[in-house]
This record gives structure tokens, sequence and C-alpha cells, in this order.
């Protein structure tokens, strides 16, 4: 009530007392009215109208400025070169080749129908969590992308129209509002949104540093865990990528064994993403949660995997995710809930074709991590030739780039300013490391698997630009 | 220590109805098949449409290219894997509208900015509901309904609905008096209307609203100052007189009006195409702050890109659109007939209806008292001893006992023709004074008699994988 002191000033005595207290509860009152108005009628509800309103992550933002202004060799030479976005483009023509070869123009050919124009059996209602064929496909498929070494039982798998259900189906599962999980960081920005907007639930970042190759620490994990349970808020899991995201490691086995140890301890489930398992390219091992859990004597119930084939095999569009969990209820309760996420009947039926070509699939797993490595190292090489560090890593379709060196001081707000500066004026996307929660100010995810090796190059040399106007501007 | 999962997950009251599933259950262990297994049990609980396949067919069969990922000879395969963009692809969008003002006989025109693609109708009404009410508001919707809605609107939303009784004396049409007592109903259950969501042609009345109906909606929602959802999944099955108006023609009066952005539709292929299988569905709304709002919350249930282009390419196609459309309702005119005309034989009336995949049937003469104790003695007894799985109007939450929900699309003529005479043979011996209970006494088995109780008066945790509607 500020504006009753220069009122009273203005009118004096009572008067400008009354007056001074009338006018602005009128005005606020006023205010309040309308807004409850402007509300009622944009009449989204509460809930709704924070996710209508616009992204202003600059995850999401760099990903729309692209799509407004796209780099095309050809067509738009000075468009903005996409770097934000964890897409493989190198291994389409595979699976278009396989495609010519083997469906013969149908959109279905399966087995005995191989060919076979009919529209039959698929039009009808199927299972929502997808038709058996599929998951006994679907689990041979993972096993070939873990290296053959551990097998996945069919019955255990839920089929969603792609991860980010999964994830949501998931959370809905294991917590219910106000409770948390805990998240290492940096991680995927798409989490803030998939797991919390609808379910309630929150996520707990647990802070990763460079000092230790942005490895999870089991101390940082208690601390985390203390804290939540201090402010009375019930963590139900721990989330992991592995391969991470955006750091693009790969945890070791012991970290797996510790966080498995500390998930018993606290009764708490893991849930390990796991959807660039396939797209690993450097020669260190991978070791699933499958795999741990197979080898060792763990309580499995509250381990889930979550998987899709957006990464791998690069069929986002198509929507397929898959939950495999190995506890009974969460199945249970994940099977109902695919009713709003289920993945279309002709998609389903292409793929069992495709997965279970077992030959062509070992030979475009082994060609796709080849392919991933040479764009991997054409990247780093071109990093290194202008001075810029990044985390040697072996998975996943991106890297994780140190650009503090073109910081003039090391916080966020540089951070941010070096994100526009490389998105408005070099005229490439890349992830901000604040975007993904990163604790440290500098670090960007750089995808290289969306370009050509020449666009790499091209991309190369304006973050050079950049790293020189930088210099010289010191 | 016992480890936790959701609240939700663990809950057994997420709307799954016992009746209408446990028929499911009894079809799935003995189910109907012409050569291997001629006393099994019939499935009339399905609403699917599986009368024009072969014009699907025979598309397909003159335009490979579109299932091979090929647009004028090229293939577009890579285009397609990558699309995931949340605005769904925009030929797809404009067929859909175009196809959607066919079916509305070109009276009202629907913008392709306007609408909202998502994974079957089921995730349109989710979302749409998680779009315009809060957890714990209500949503009025008029009996008899389809059951689901009990789980799509309500489990994740945490959203209540309130039912506007409708009865048999008027033909189950919306009254005004009903709606009022509807929303203090809710009122006096502290619970905030947020809507009101209809199904036009309804399920499972198989009816389209008159002008009155709708514009007894379009009076209530202005004056309360809610929204009308209006679920038009079955605008294309509309076979007979009286025409079908859709909301959308109601609303175009009111397009400067404040209720213009109140009012949304759902749609889906599902049922006008006998697509379920696709998942297809979509929201359309003028409410931009809703389309908004929707369109990001389909990330959770986007439409595959390769079903998109190929339905595009279908829908695209005009010649198709207007032959299948009218050789649909043709089919489905005819069916229809024979079901109405069959169960009449049988001494069996129907509700007068011109759409949908069913008929609402009178079987109360069939009761033994006006309960629904007694509708349920009933059809344990038609799904046991007569063989055929209909749909208990108690499931539907039809305040009268005596109705059922007897689906004709989803099998041939024959099968069809041997169900009526089922039901023929069964209504003489009721009337003989006999019960042929065939099987054993099954239904009087008193623990499937406790577990039916345990299932009809208490909601349990059971679900169905086929689907529904």
């Amino acid at each position: 009530m500020r504006l009753v002191v220069p009122l009273r000033g203005i009118v004096g005595g009572r008067g400008g007392l009354i007056l001074g207290t009338f006018v602005p509860c009128a005005l606020f009152c006023y205010l309040h009215i309308r807004r409850l108005r402007f509300l009622a009628t944009r009449r989204v509800s509460e809930r709704a109208e924070p996710i209508a309103k616009a992204e202003e992550s600059p995850y999401y933002v760099g990903l729309g400025r692209v799509s407004q202004d796209p780099f095309d060799e050809v067509a738009n030479p000075n468009g903005i070169i996409q770097l934000g976005l964890s897409e493989n483009r190198l291994c389409l023509d595979l699976i278009e080749e396989w495609l010519s070869e083997n469906l013969n123009g149908a959109m279905i050919g399966h087995g005995s129908d191989k060919g076979h124009l009919g529209i039959g059996g698929i039009t009808g209602y199927q299972p929502h969590d997808g038709v058996t064929e599929l998951k006994e496909a679907m689990a041979g498929f993972m096993s070939q992308v873990m290296g053959g070494e551990i097998s996945f039982d069919p019955s255990r798998i839920v089929l969603t129209a792609g991860a980010t259900p999964a994830i949501e189906i998931l959370c809905f599962c294991l917590a219910d509002p106000g409770d948390a999980f805990l998240v290492p960081t940096p991680y995927y920005p798409g989490f803030d949104r998939d797991m919390t907007w609808r379910t309630g639930v929150e996520l707990i970042p647990v802070h990763c540093h460079s000092a230790n190759n942005f490895i999870l620490s089991i101390a940082a994990l208690q601390q985390a865990f203390n804290q939540a349970r201090k402010r009375g808020q019930r963590v139900q899991g721990i989330l992991i990528s592995n391969p991470s995201n955006p750091v693009g490691n790969l945890l070791p086995q012991k970290t797996l064994h510790d966080i498995l140890d500390f998930a018993r301890k606290k009764n708490i489930h893991i849930i390990s993403d796991e959807i660039f398992a396939g797209s690993i390219h450097g020669n260190e091992e991978f070791f699933s949660l499958a795999k741990i859990l197979d080898a060792e004597n763990f309580d499995k119930s509250r381990a889930h995997i979550l998987y899709g084939l957006s990464k791998d095999l690069s069929l986002a569009g198509f929507r397929v995710g898959v939950i495999y969990s190995y506890n009974d209820d969460v199945l249970a309760a994940a099977k109902k809930l695919t009713r709003f996420s289920s993945v279309s009947a002709p998609t389903q039926r292409l793929l069992i074709s495709l997965l279970s070509d077992t030959s062509f699939i070992g030979r475009y797993l082994e060609t796709n991590r080849k392919r991933i490595r040479k764009m991997y190292d054409i990247f780093v090489s071109g990093l290194k030739e202008i001075g810029v560090k990044y985390v040697d890593s072996s998975g996943g379709l991106y890297c994780w780039v140190d650009m503090s060196g073109l910081m003039h001081s090391h916080n966020v707000k540089e951070e941010l300013e070096l994100w526009d500066k490389l998105l408005n004026v070099a005229k490439v996307n890349a992830t901000p490391g604040s975007a993904c929660h990163s604790i440290e100010p500098g670090w960007f995810r750089c995808c290289f698997t969306t370009l050509s090796e020449g666009n790499i190059r091209i991309a190369i040399e304006r973050i050079r630009k950049v790293a020189e106007m930088r210099k010289s501007s010191r | 220590m016992r480890l936790m999962l959701s609240g939700k997950a663990t809950c057994n009251s997420h709307g799954q109805d016992s009746s209408y599933f446990l028929g499911w259950e009894e079809y799935e262990k003995n189910p109907y098949d012409q050569t291997r297994n001629p006393q099994g049990i019939i499935q009339m609980g399905l609403a699917e449409n599986q009368l024009s396949f072969d014009l699907l067919e025979s598309w397909l069969s003159e335009n490979q290219d579109i299932a091979g990922f090929k647009r004028n000879g090229k293939s577009i395969f890579r285009e397609l894997a990558l699309f995931q963009d949340y605005h769904g692809l925009p030929e797809f969008k404009k067929a859909l509208v175009q196809f959607m003002e066919e079916i509305r006989g070109n009276k009202v025109s629907f913008d392709p900015n306007k609408i909202v693609l998502t994974a079957g109708a089921t995730s349109a009404n989710e979302t749409l509901i998680f779009c315009l009410a809060e957890k714990g508001d209500a949503i009025l919707i008029p009996t008899p309904y389809y059951p689901g809605f009990d789980r799509d609107l309500k489990w994740r939303t945490g959203a209540e609905i309130v039912p506007i009784h409708c009865t048999s004396s008027n033909g189950f049409k919306i009254t005004a008096r009903a709606l009022e007592r509807a929303y203090q109903e809710a009122q006096n259950r502290n619970l905030k209307v947020k809507g009101v969501l209809v199904t036009n042609p309804s399920n499972p009345l198989g009816t389209t609203m008159t002008q009155a109906e709708l514009d007894l909606l379009m009076d209530f929602i202005i004056e309360k100052q809610i929204h009308l959802v209006s679920d038009e999944i079955y605008s294309g099955t509309v076979f007979s007189s009286p025409n079908y108006t859709s909301i959308m023609e109601v609303l175009s009066k009111y397009e400067k009006a404040e209720v213009w952005d109140r009012v949304h539709v759902v749609y889906s292929l599902s049922k006008d195409l006998g697509l379920p299988g696709f998942r297809v569905g979509a929201i359309y709304s003028n409410n931009d702050s809703i389309v908004a709002a929707a369109t990001k919350m389909s990330s959770f249930g986007l439409v595959s890109s390769q079903t998109q282009y190929f339905l595009s390419a279908l829908l695209s196609d005009k010649k198709f659109t207007k032959n299948y459309i009218s050789e649909n309702k043709k089919r489905l005119k005819k069916r229809h007939a024979s079901l109405v005309s069959g169960l009449q034989n049988a001494g069996i009336s129907c509700l007068e209806s011109n759409a949908g995949l069913f008929s609402w049937v009178d079987m109360r003469h069939l009761l033994k008292s006006n309960t629904f104790k007694a509708e349920m003695e009933l059809w344990e007894k038609i799904v046991y001893d007569v063989k055929l799985n209909i749909s208990p109007g108690l499931s539907c939450h039809c305040s009268e006992p005596g109705w059922f929900r007897v689906c004709f699309a989803n099998m041939t003529e024959e099968t069809l023709e041997i169900a009526i005479q089922r039901i023929k043979a069964f209504v003489e011996s009721v009337s003989r004074g006999h019960d042929k209970a065939i099987g054993g006494k099954k239904c009087l088995n008193i623990n499937l008699r406790k577990k039916f109780s345990k299932w009809v008066f208490r909601l349990s945790f059971h679900d169905r994988e086929a689907g529904e509607r």
C-alpha cells in the first residue's frame, strides 16, 4: 500500500487516509477480477495453462528457431545448423533398402502373408500394450542391441506410442502427486515435461561433475535423498539414463551395483532409460541394468527399463516405446494405461517383419555403430582443431562440449549469452547445459548425427568464428 | 518393507465395470466360430465396424505405393521415419478435416489448424479433460453412456462424472430438468462443474440428437458458463433419417459469442472407417489455449507418421470417400434392419435409432422384476445359456433396468441370423415357462453368483484387452 502515503500527501487529513486506502484496494480488486475474467474466458484448466504457454527453455526455443530457418546446403546456406536434435539420420538408407526388398509395396509383410496386401488383422482393436508377436520380436531386438548376452522376456514388455508416454506411464505407476524422483544431472530437458506435467511428480537433480566425468556418486544421491526427507518429500525412485544423455558416457558396472544397493536400502525404484543402447560407438563395455540383474542376486521388483526405436532405428515418427518391468504389479497397471498411448497397428505389423529379420538387424546395428563413430571422430577432431574441449564418450548421438573457454565469466548468464550468439549470429543450435540442469556453466550438447561430413565442418567453422570473436573482445 | 507403487497403480476403482467386461471374458473362453465352434458365444458387445473392409482393401490394392512409403513414385520413408512433430502431418490434417466436413454434408467447415491429433478417441477424451478440468471437478454426462468413460475421463485426470439421467419416457432424450438436476447434484456434492460431455450419435442408444436437444445444451452451457464436449465418433454411421446435426453446425450461429471457444468436438476413425487398430483420434476446438495445451499433451499419444501418411492419401481420394461413406451407410442400414426385424419377430423391440453400430434393445418384459438384480440374472442367462455377449444397461449407467446394447456390425450376416434365432428360441422358452439352462446349472452356481455380486456391486480390478465402445 505504498500508494497510501503519496495520496495522503495530496489530499491530506482523514479524507486522504480514506481515499489512500480505498483507491489502492479498488485498483487491486479491479486487477484481480480482470485476471479472473481473463482466466475464465481463456477457460483452460489451471493445470493446462502452463502447458499451453510457449516453451521458454533454450532447448525448445533453439529447436523452434531452426525449424523457422533450417540450414540447407543448397536452398538455405545461411540457415541455422541443427546440433540440438538427437536424431540419427545416418542409417535410414539401410532400412529403406530393406523395405524395398521385403515389403513388395504392401504395408504389411509378415511370415505366411508376406507380401499380402490384406488389411484384415490390423484394422481391428489390438491389445493396448502391443500384439504378442511384436513383443517377441522386440525382446529379440533388445537382446541383439545389448550384444546378445541377455535375453528379454516378452511378457515383461509393454509397448507404448513412443518413449515419451512410456516414461509418463511409469511415473503414474510408481509415484503419487508430490512424490519425487532423483535424477542425475545433466539430464535430458524433456524429462521436466514428460515426467511432471500431468503426474504431479517432482524431479530432484543430483549434481554430477566434470571432475569425475559426470558419473553419479552415491554420496550425492544420499545427500539429495536426505534433503528430500527433511522437506517431508517422499522419494519414489532414481532415474538414470545409460548411455547417458546429454553426456554420452556409459555407467560403470560398479556404479550400477552401488545404485541398486542404494535403491534397495531406501526401498525405492530404479528406472534405467536405455534408449541409446544401440548407439554405442566407443569401445567401452555397456552394462544394461538387465545385464546386472541377470548376473547378480538383486531384488528385481524395483527395476524398470525404458527403451524405444526413435534413436537406434531412427523411427521416431513411428512412435514405438518400451517399458520393461520386473514388477508384475507395475506391468499390470502399465498395460492398462497403454490404452491412451498404443502403437498403431500397421506400424506394429511392419516392425514385426523388420525386427524379426535378425540377420538384417545384426548388420544394421554394426553399420550404425561404425557410422556414428565416424561422425563422432570428425566432430571431435574439428573441436580439437579449434581448441574446444569435450568429454570423451562412448555412446549417444551427441558430444558434451566444454565451451567455457568462449565465455568471459563462468556463470549461467554468460552461458546463455553464448548460446544466443551461437544461435543467432553463428547460426548453430546447440543445447546449453543449463537447459539440462548442469551445475557447471559452459557445457553444451552438440548432436552430430543429423549432418553430413561437410556440414559438420561448416558447423565447426562457425563455432571457431565465435571463439575468435570472443577472444578478440576480451 | 513393501516396495511402494502409486495410488493409481494399486487402486481398484479406475472405472472398470464388471458386467461389461465379464461377458468379454466368457466370450474369449468360448468364442463362436462358424465351423470350429458353432456352439460358442457370439460377440455382440463389440462396437466395431467390419462391414466395409473390402472397400479399404480394394483401395489399398490400387494404391500400393502409398503403403510402400512412396509419394508420386518417390520414397518418402526418411521424411516419415523422422517426423514426430506434434502438430501432425499437414496433408493428413487437411484430409481429415475434409472428411469430417463431408460426413456432415459439407454444412460445416473445419480449420486444420484447430485440430489436434491423438492416438485414438480414448486419448482425445482424456487429454480434453486434462485441459478443461482440475482434479475433483465434475463433468456431466447423459445416461446411458459408454462404460469406458468412467475409466478414460476419470482415472488419471481425477475428474468426476455426474450423470444426467435420461429415461425411456421420452426416448432417452436430454431434458432441461435432467440437466438442472445433474448440475444440482454436483453442487450438493461440492463438485465444480466444468462441462457437459455428450456422444452424438449416442453410444449406446444409436440415436442422433434433435435440434431441440442441441439448442437446449447450448442454452445450458451459456447459462452455466461451462464447456461442451461433443464426442462425434459415430458421425459417419448415420444411416437413416433424421439427418445428422453436428454441434459445430449449431455453433456456427454463435461465432462472435463468448461460448464460441467453449465447445469442442472429439472424433476418431475407429468407427466410421472401421480402423480402431490404427489409433487415430482428434480434438477440434476454436479455443487456442486448449488447442495449444492439447497439442503439447498429444506428445503422450501421437499418431504414427506411417499411419498419418497412409490415411492422408486414403482420405484425400474424394472418389473413395464419397463411395465409402454412402456404401457403408447402406450396409449399416441393412444390417440394422435385419437385427431389428429379427428381434421384433421374437417379440423384442428396440429404441428407434438411425446411427451407430448397435441397437438399444428393450428386454424389460423379460425381467422377473423391475430391478437391476433381475437385469443381471437375465444377462447371465443370455451370456451362458443363449450364448450371446451383449452389454447390460447397468454397465452403461442406465437408470432403468431391462435395456441392453446389442452390436450388429462386427459379424457376418449369417452369424447375426444365428444370434437372432438363439434369441427367438430363448424368448419362446421363457414364454413357455421353462428355463432352458443349457450347459448345466452354471448360472445357478452359487460361487458364480457370489462372484457376480462382488463384481456388479463393487468395482473390481479387471481389464479387457480388446476394445470397447
